[in-house]
């Protein structure tokens, strides 16, 4: 299996207005109802990690500008994931697809006000959405008033509370919830926040149907999506896939191994070790990643070299996932970094007490928060423990292993700007 | 809405606003436990009729009003 090209099928370039269109064909005149209808029936869900079914929560932000004032439609291209470029990607090469998908969206929910979100550090890509924005207003094509907001470079910043609290004028810091966004969100309007994927995926579906959505990936997995291939493959890159293929097929599709493999990370800093025979066996869809005790998250799959110390490199993603804390709420503020340094201790010192602290620790943290951050950070370390327990019995007591004598595979900002992007 | 049971008084936290000074945990050790770090850990039961009075104590004793009683 190889890959698909929907999304992509402009190509590794960016496709102006006009190419857009040659591509995709211009946007048809349809009704609120009918993109609504077309979107659950299509089964497209939310790619930006959690997988909730678009179609609902479109039917959730309409309903609700019944009571609280017309909608207002987020785009949530900020990517806090380091592992992750496909967002990068898809905005750099594709944005007028996600623009489509944001028109689509807006007139789906009776939204009045539409926003897309970026990282302000990413240049490139600001640059990239004013020129297709320009390009609109130059055509009198819908989608022109789309407005760009830039985004502090912080992970839980594109926390979809944390990114209508920073457009009602705050911090972009996660709230404590409920009520959610799509309740009461921007300016207490009911406000839809979707991934820049989900909406020009959306966008599909609106132009070609959720019959010819649903002829790609499996019966409750439908459709492409956008992964990020990275550490011992061949050929690390943004690539798009049918839902459902096997681990061995995905990995197969940057080439292969570059070396032979230990474990393989699914769904980025959020999600958790598969051991490679494991991995090579389960499918990639959301349901049997979990199943399996992982997760597809946005979709980052990162290679273990069996070589490589996979304690090792995962106390160095807690350490900076325990620094990437908004810094309110106490049981991450200190039990992440609790934490990251028992992780430490042990695949850098063979600290016999780390396990145990660990799993003492862990409780305390997990769902102890506003936002997500401490439970996803949680399951990552727990999944180290569990997927790299002959390690783990080669640290303990007797410090570094020869793994350690490798460069990290895994990014964290700094490292992060060299993953290589392909389409 | 999770359940018919959520008629049933349960103590909830902001996280946000607790600043972990611990006072309810003194004010209500029977359902609000301490975490390593000095916050309060809620146990997620119903409160019983029987310790009402304790659970208000707890609730009026926060000093950043983090602590409320949810119905």
């Amino acid at each position: 299996m190889t890959t698909t090209h929907r999304l992509t099928a402009t190509g590794p370039y960016y496709a102006d207005l006009a190419t857009h269109l040659s591509f995709h064909g211009s946007l048809p005149e349809r009704d609120p109802a009918w993109i609504v209808e077309a979107v659950d029936r299509s089964g497209l869900t939310g790619r930006g990690g959690a997988a909730f079914p678009t179609g609902r929560k479109l039917r959730t932000v309409a309903a609700g500008s019944r009571r609280s004032g017309a909608p207002v439609v987020v785009a949530n291209g900020c990517e806090g994931e380091p592992a992750s470029a496909k967002d990068r990607t898809l905005l750099l090469k594709a944005p007028h697809l996600i623009l489509d998908g944001i028109v689509l969206a807006a007139r789906a929910v009776g939204a009045d006000e539409t926003r897309l979100c970026v990282h302000e550090d990413q240049n490139d890509v600001i640059r990239t959405l004013r020129r297709a924005l320009g390009e609109r207003r130059a055509a009198g094509a819908s989608g022109a008033d789309v407005e760009i907001v830039t985004v502090p470079d912080r992970y839980v910043a594109s926390e979809e509370s944390a990114l209508v609290h920073l457009l009602n004028g705050g911090p972009a810091r996660p709230l404590a919830t409920p009520p959610r966004p799509f309740e009461k969100g921007v300016r207490g309007r009911p406000t839809l926040v979707d991934n820049v994927e989900t909406l020009a995926q959306l966008a599909l579906v609106v132009r070609h149907g959720a019959d010819w959505f649903r002829t790609a990936g499996t019966s409750d997995a439908p459709g492409t999506t956008l992964v990020t291939l990275g550490g011992a493959v061949a050929v690390p890159g943004v690539y798009e896939v049918e839902l459902g293929m096997s681990g061995t097929e995905l990995l197969a599709v940057a080439g292969g191994p570059a070396e032979p493999l230990q474990a393989v990370l699914c769904g980025g800093y959020f999600g958790a070790w598969l051991r490679s025979d494991r991995f090579a066996a389960v499918r990639i869809t959301p349901r049997s990643l979990q199943t399996a005790g992982a997760a597809m998250g946005a979709g980052i799959f990162l290679a273990l070299p069996a070589t490589s110390c996979g304690l090792a490199e995962t106390a160095r993603v807690a350490t900076y996932l325990a620094a990437q804390s908004a810094g309110q709420c106490g049981p991450c503020v200190n039990g992440l970094p609790a934490l990251a340094d028992a992780l430490t201790a042990l695949a850098l010192h063979g600290d016999r007490q780390a396990p145990a602290t660990i799993a003492a620790l862990s409780p305390y943290v997990t769902g102890r928060g506003a936002c997500r951050h401490p439970d996803g950070a949680v399951r990552l370390i727990a999944s180290a423990l569990t997927q790299f327990g002959d390690d783990l019995r080669r640290h303990a007591g007797r410090g570094p292993c020869a793994g350690l004598n490798r460069a990290p595979m895994l990014p964290v900002p700094a490292a992060a700007a060299g993953v290589p992007v392909q389409v | 809405m999770r359940s018919t049971k959520d008629s049933e008084p349960r103590l909830r936290v902001d996280p946000i606003a607790c600043q972990g000074h611990g006072l309810c945990i003194e004010a209500f050790p029977e359902m609000i436990g301490r975490d390593p770090w000095g916050y309060p850990v809620l146990s997620t039961d119903a409160v019983p009729q029987h310790l009402m009075r304790h659970a208000e104590r707890a609730v009026s004793a926060c000093p950043v009003l983090a602590l409320r009683l949810a119905r």
